[in-house]
């Protein structure tokens, strides 16, 4: 109560001070959120803009569509997808489509394996007890987290003469198996995170009630960790189809992926910005849809198990 | 990372499964079987390889088949010998399978290479030369260079967090359309550096039409260039990396002030303290714990950068942007050097080892203490 009073009393001998002051910390707050918002979407609105842009456009940096250059197809015309040449034939579509597709097969593919193999393994390790030699639970726990620190230059070189040998250079299933292992550990990770958090009553009504360890899996346990697992695939989506290191040196013709081609491109000289603008714009467009979209998801995935 | 206590096992009652001698003995003899195929192929193969026998396969793929095989095989033989506990093992069984096959082979065949003068590009096939590669390592400049541009890249991290500290403090304030703020501030994770660096470091940073040397000739800066002199290559490269990372720190530090406890901020208002020593005396010692998570986490994907160097750079000028990775990359892609670069991968993976084993361990020190 007297504290109350005080804080009363403190307001009305102060009162426009402490308007002020609140109104100016407002506007700083907003002004920096703002400026964020600016430096974290520019870059985006620039590709965007640039894809519609002539040469002109470009060198004299106008930036403002509508006000300060009249948009142009043209970059998109160079990709085959514009509206005046989508039903023409054009090579450098079929070779954007050709590398979409392949890049849609390699990250959904290795994420669906990662979360088949990398839940069944949370699950194992958040309610049974193993013993594999002198490792326990922990230790097995600890040895797949541990391929997190791997950077992909370890093993990049002695893959490429593996494949080489096995056949599964330039393959998208040889693609698959190296991205399954990169997004593994944080699949465990969240999976793990997520288990936890469910009661063993639930796996144990299940079992009374005659399921198996896998029945109870499957009809009790998974239903309720669906959003984990949700987080867990469109994280490694993000992670997969994003990856270049491993593409850029296992793949050649065949199998490329969509970063591959847009890294190539941007190595050739002469600055046709509007043709490289389209297809970074065409590279990020997915993601940019499915973080508007799921956002909520991925900020679960991010954050999971860093707070206890 | 808690373990689950070691009642568990005896929570759930196991019924044990009545497994006869009989069924225990095929189980047995299938693993086993599928074993020998496995490792018989594997024979059959390397001595063709090897030019000892003239029976053999076109690839090493059926190599893959066996283990495969023998994969299964041993899932169905555990459940076959073991009944329910055989059951539980499988749950596990295959993603450790898959990792030993993706990690640990490729990690000893690397081992072994790396020992080698293996070079795609020579006809004569590689051979064992000792140390001769660790020998290079230590007199080459390059990777040393390398070393020490990590050293900053990884230095940098600190920055980084202290920005998504900010944004995560300012996220978590009292503000309207939050939603809108935070799909955002995400968004620049979401993107391939690849094409970040196509976006940002070729066309907004280019030194003629990009609007980041427009805006600095009008600041005063006669002829901008980011990527000639060393460190404002270095930096440029780094700021392109820290718009990627930081949502990512933003993200882990916001959970964290969003699972702090209500009471205790409410507590230190009506001490009256202000809102900054609110900060350092309340909100960040708190936040230690999510803050070491994320920073140790970042530092390990810190440590992989590459993309963005090799893309927008590929290591000039003269190095000066160079990270391991892009250093190992260019050793591949323009000597063909595998069994060189091999070493320097393993090389630099056990300093990693060293350097996180040695963070994590001053880090739980820190924490000791603290509480």
């Amino acid at each position: 109560m007297s504290i109350q009073t005080t804080e009363i009393e403190y307001a009305e001998h102060n009162e426009t001070r402490f308007r002020m002051v609140r109104i100016f910390g407002r506007l700083i707050i907003y002004g920096l959120l703002f400026f964020w918002v600016f430096i974290s979407l520019f870059p985006i609105f620039w590709t965007l803009t640039t894809s519609f842009k002539t040469a002109v456009d470009v060198t004299q940096g106008n930036i403002i569509p509508w006000v300060e250059f009249e948009p142009n197809w043209k970059g998109w015309r160079s990709l085959g997808l514009s509206p005046d040449s989508i039903w023409e034939t054009s090579t450098v579509r079929e070779e954007f489509l050709k590398r979409f597709a392949n890049s849609i097969i390699t990250s959904v593919g290795a994420s669906s394996l990662a979360i088949l193999i990398g839940s069944l393994a949370a699950y194992g390790l958040s309610r049974f007890q193993y013993r594999f030699g002198f490792m326990r639970n922990s230790d097995i726990s600890f040895f797949f987290l541990s391929q997190l620190i791997l950077p992909p230059v370890v093993l990049a070189l002695p893959f490429l003469i593996l494949y080489k040998e096995l056949a599964l250079l330039d393959t998208t299933l040889g693609l698959i198996f190296l991205y399954t292992l990169t997004v593994l550990p944080i699949v465990i990770w969240i999976m793990r995170d997520q288990f936890d958090t469910i009661p063993m009553e639930l796996d144990e009504a299940a079992q009374v009630d005659g399921l198996s360890s896998w029945g109870a899996f499957f009809r009790v346990i998974l239903p309720i960790a669906l959003p984990g697992m949700v987080a867990a695939f469109i994280l490694s989506l993000i992670l997969t189809w994003n990856e270049y290191f491993f593409a850029a040196l296992l793949t050649s013709s065949e199998a490329k992926t969509l970063p591959v081609m847009v890294a190539s491109q941007t190595g050739s000289q002469g600055i046709n910005w509007w043709s490289m603008a389209a297809l970074s714009t065409a590279a990020i467009l997915p993601l940019v849809i499915i973080g508007i979209a799921l956002e909520k998801y991925i900020i679960k995935g991010m954050s999971a198990g860093s707070v206890k | 990372m808690n373990t689950p206590d070691a009642t568990i096992t005896e929570e759930f009652e196991i019924i044990p499964d009545r497994i006869t001698d009989r069924r225990r003995r095929i189980g047995k003899w299938l693993m086993r079987g599928f074993f020998a195929l496995f490792v018989g192929i594997f024979l059959i193969q390397s001595s063709y390889a090897l030019g000892f026998t003239d029976f053999g396969f076109e690839n090493w793929r059926p190599v893959l088949y066996g283990y495969l095989a023998w994969g299964v095989a041993l899932g169905a033989g555990q459940v076959i010998t073991r009944g329910e506990p055989g059951y539980r093992a499988l749950f596990v069984l295959p993603a450790v399978l898959f990792v030993i096959s993706v990690v640990i082979v490729p990690m000893l065949f690397g081992l072994a290479i790396a020992f080698t003068d293996y070079n795609l590009a020579s006809f004569e096939g590689q051979k064992f030369n000792g140390f001769d590669n660790l020998v290079q390592l230590v007199q080459d400049d390059f990777f040393w260079n390398a070393m020490r541009n990590m050293v900053f890249y990884v230095a940098a991290v600190f920055v980084e967090y202290a920005i998504a500290f900010g944004l995560a403090l300012l996220l978590n304030a009292d503000i309207k359309a939050r939603k809108f703020f935070r799909v955002a501030f995400l968004l620049p994770f979401m993107l391939s550096p690849v094409a970040v660096s196509w976006m940002i470091g070729k066309s907004l940073m280019e030194n003629r039409f990009g609007p980041v040397a427009r805006l600095a000739r009008n600041l005063g800066w006669e002829s901008p260039a980011f990527f000639t002199d060393p460190w404002i290559a270095r930096l440029s490269i780094e700021l392109m990396d820290a718009w990627v990372s930081i949502p990512f720190i933003m993200i882990l530090l916001l959970a964290g002030l969003q699972a702090m406890p209500k009471d205790v901020i409410e507590a230190a208002k009506v001490d009256g303290a202000n809102s900054w020593q609110n900060f350092w005396k309340i909100t960040f010692p708190l936040m230690l714990p999510v803050s070491a998570t994320a920073i140790v986490l970042r530092i390990i994907f810190k440590l992989k950068l590459a993309d963005i160097v090799i893309n927008v750079t590929s290591g000039g000028p003269g190095g000066a942007t160079d990270t391991l990775s892009s250093f190992i990359f260019r050793e591949y892609r323009d000597r063909s050097n595998v069994g060189y670069g091999t070493m320097i991968a393993i090389v630099y993976l056990i300093t990693i080892i060293i350097f996180i084993t040695l963070l994590l361990g001053f880090i739980s020190k820190r924490m000791q203490k603290m509480t």
